[in-house]
């Protein structure tokens, strides 16, 4: 089992290295990098290339550890036995798997996607240890030992919300996404959008760089973003010529919506287009 | 080789545990990569780096312990027909120079004194004035200047791409470098300390389950909401020897207002004395009295001081010593008393701590507040602070 990349993702060579590396030893991978940068996109893409099921489990502040194992919903089971249902004598009706306990049932070796793992409470990552670590965990209430038929590749997504805790960063493997050069970018543009124009794809691609230079930026443009607005600039045929005239009353490019989300940010631009006009205009008279 | 990799890199203050090197060495084993160093790179940093902040220091170890790994098995014997040089020094050097070389005794001796220290010297080497290197100013090496220079490798070599690990891309990443807003985020999260005070408000499940199952009818549980507890007290060095290092306390400043539910912040000027202000621009005219600030907020607010500390020794520690205004105390007196008041203090320096040693007024303060109190301005100073705060 090996990952080399798919047609739709371009992965670099040392992601290549850290992913193999995950499967060979069975050891989760944690991917950081900049929101935008295909962390997520990632696990699907492994997925698809080595055609191993994916199961995702997306955290939430309010996501426990426990949930990922199974839940036992008492509640219901409550209602049941005071309505006199039969099923409530049954417990394992009312014990509702979760996502750890799926992937460890999957009968081919599945990937499992722990999506933005900095966004659960800080002890988050500590209780799910034994549980990456020895591939099983104990059911209380049906009294018997889940344990995996074959160990999932795990990769876990974080955005450096939290800091996470030293033993579980033991345990992974890490790699973190840099930011696209140039040539990587034009890479993944042509992955996306075959036979896309050069010319375009060049303009926008220094706009691109150049606003991610400007400093004091709220919220920098990156891969999603410049992919979404190339989208834009194509499905509206943006000749290549206006996004090369440097006039810089223009400064804030077409469509900018797709790349700036931040209104403090439009606003900066606004703001630096205006002081290039007064230049210009004081460098005439 | 690889134990010496582990040790320089616990040397550097990479968090490398043994379990970390013992992964390495299995995948190694099982061979998960294939035998180029580049592999062995993003492999090795894949295993033991957990941590964008350690890449850069990461990088740079990995670059000094395997300098010159990468050309096992294709050594070059580079034999540059001595009449080569000769004729190029010929074409590009000046008379001057020319005269200069014979200076050191002439081409022949040149050659001579070169193989000789080829042979002496077995590591790479780069500055300093003998040693074969780059960047010197010895005669024999890469990039120097001294004119009977003689080049070894460099550009005209082997035209190998520059090797990955000497890019330091990341850079920008160590924690000791750079702070920027989101950075200082991440940092002041270690003070966010939850503890549930309060009215009992929220619906809490579990604790309903467990009653309602205790007493077989549905009962309602509450408890009080989770609130941010951490109080914390600003003081902000401005104006002076501070205006170079304003931004980057404004930038702190910014990032702390949103991460606590109880923040309150002072300016002052140097040193603490007898008032603190809260507008800088009407310092003047609205002062509050330091013994009110003191009386105003208990002794469980957290107390973060930013500020150099860099002054004249007499402003810390002679009444009349501040630069503004007659002060009947020394400020050494007004610090000692916020000290007293507040167990949990830090003091946050945005000069480079190696500069510490150099000014008094810093070690003055530091006796103060306390030695291990002063944590420089990076993020890793924040975290270090940070701990000491919520300790």
């Amino acid at each position: 089992m090996r990952f080399e990349g798919t047609k739709d993702y371009v992965a670099t060579e040392d992601l290549k290295v850290a992913v193999n590396a995950a499967i060979t030893l069975e050891r989760p991978l944690l991917v950081k990098g900049e929101p935008g940068t295909g962390k997520t996109m990632l696990a699907i893409e492994v997925a698809k290339s080595l055609g191993a099921p994916l199961i995702e489990w997306h955290i939430k502040s309010t996501t426990k550890a426990v949930q990922g194992l199974y839940e036992y919903d008492a509640v219901m089971r409550l209602r049941d036995s005071q309505l006199g249902d039969a099923r409530a004598s049954e417990i394992g009706n009312y014990i509702k798997k979760g996502k750890l306990w799926e992937a460890f049932e999957s009968g081919a070796r599945p990937i499992l996607l722990i999506d933005e793992i900095d966004k659960a409470d800080i002890e988050f990552p500590n209780d799910l240890l034994q549980e990456l670590d020895r591939m099983e965990f104990y059911v209380y209430e049906l009294n018997k030992t889940i344990k995996a038929k074959q160990r999932p590749i795990i990769l876990i997504t974080s955005n450096n919300e939290k800091e996470l805790p030293d033993a579980f960063l033991r345990r992974c493997f890490f790699h973190y996404i840099r930011f696209p050069d140039e040539e990587t970018m034009k890479a993944i543009v042509e992955a996306h959008y075959p036979g896309v124009k050069a010319r375009l794809v060049n303009e926008a691609l220094k706009i691109f760089y150049d606003m991610r230079k400007v400093p004091g930026l709220k919220k920098k443009p990156s891969t999603s973003e410049l992919l979404d607005w190339l989208k834009l600039l194509l499905t509206d045929d943006v000749d290549p010529e206006t996004l090369k005239s440097r006039d810089p009353s223009k400064l804030i490019p077409p469509m900018h919506g797709a790349l700036l989300k931040n209104e403090a940010d439009v606003m900066l631009f606004e703001r630096l287009a205006f002081l290039a006009r007064r230049e210009q205009r004081g460098g005439a008279s | 080789m690889f134990q010496r990799f582990f040790t320089e890199l616990r040397a550097a203050r990479v968090p490398v545990s043994l379990k970390e090197y013992l992964t390495l060495v299995e995948a190694l084993e099982k061979d998960a990569i294939p035998p180029r160093v580049e592999d062995f790179y993003y492999l090795s940093r894949a295993a033991l780096v957990k941590d964008e902040r350690h890449l850069d220091k990461f990088d740079r170890v990995f670059g000094q312990v395997f300098k010159g790994i990468e050309n096992t098995g294709e050594a070059v014997n580079a034999d540059i027909p001595e009449d080569w040089l000769k004729a190029l020094s010929q074409k590009f050097l000046t008379d001057e120079e020319k005269a200069q070389i014979e200076a050191l005794g002439g081409w022949d001796k040149l050659m001579e004194t070169l193989k000789e220290r080829l042979e002496e010297q077995q590591k790479r080497h780069e500055g300093g004035n003998k040693w074969i290197g780059a960047g010197g100013t010895s005669p024999f090496g890469n990039s120097g200047y001294n004119p009977e220079g003689v080049r070894i490798g460099g550009e005209g070599g082997q035209r190998r791409a520059v090797k990955v690990w000497d890019k330091r891309e990341y850079k920008n990443l160590d924690d000791s470098v750079e702070l920027g807003v989101r950075n200082i985020k991440v940092a002041l999260r270690r003070l966010r300390k939850f503890a549930r005070t309060g009215a009992p408000d929220e619906l809490d499940l579990d604790g309903t389950i467990s009653k309602s199952a205790k007493e077989g009818y549905l009962d309602i549980v509450l408890r009080p909401e989770r609130r941010n507890a951490v109080k914390v007290l600003l003081l902000l060095d401005i104006g002076g020897s501070m205006d170079s290092h304003i931004k980057l306390c404004e930038e702190l400043f910014s990032a702390a207002r949103t991460e606590f539910k109880s923040l309150e912040f002072f300016y002052f000027h140097n040193c603490l004395y007898e008032h603190v202000w809260k507008d800088n621009r009407r310092r003047h005219d609205e002062k509050t009295l330091t013994w009110d600030m003191l009386h105003k907020y208990p002794s469980d607010y957290r107390v973060v001081f930013v500020g150099d500390a860099t002054m004249s020794p007499y402003e810390i520690t002679y009444p009349g010593g501040s630069v503004e205004h007659w002060n009947e105390e020394p400020g050494a007196v007004w610090l000692k008393r916020v000290a007293d008041v507040y167990e949990r203090l830090v003091w946050l320096n945005p000069t480079p701590q190696a500069h510490w040693g150099h000014t008094p007024s810093i070690q003055l303060v530091q006796e103060i507040v306390g030695p291990q109190r002063m944590f420089p301005l990076t993020i890793e100073g924040l975290d270090g602070a940070m701990r000491e705060l919520s300790r």
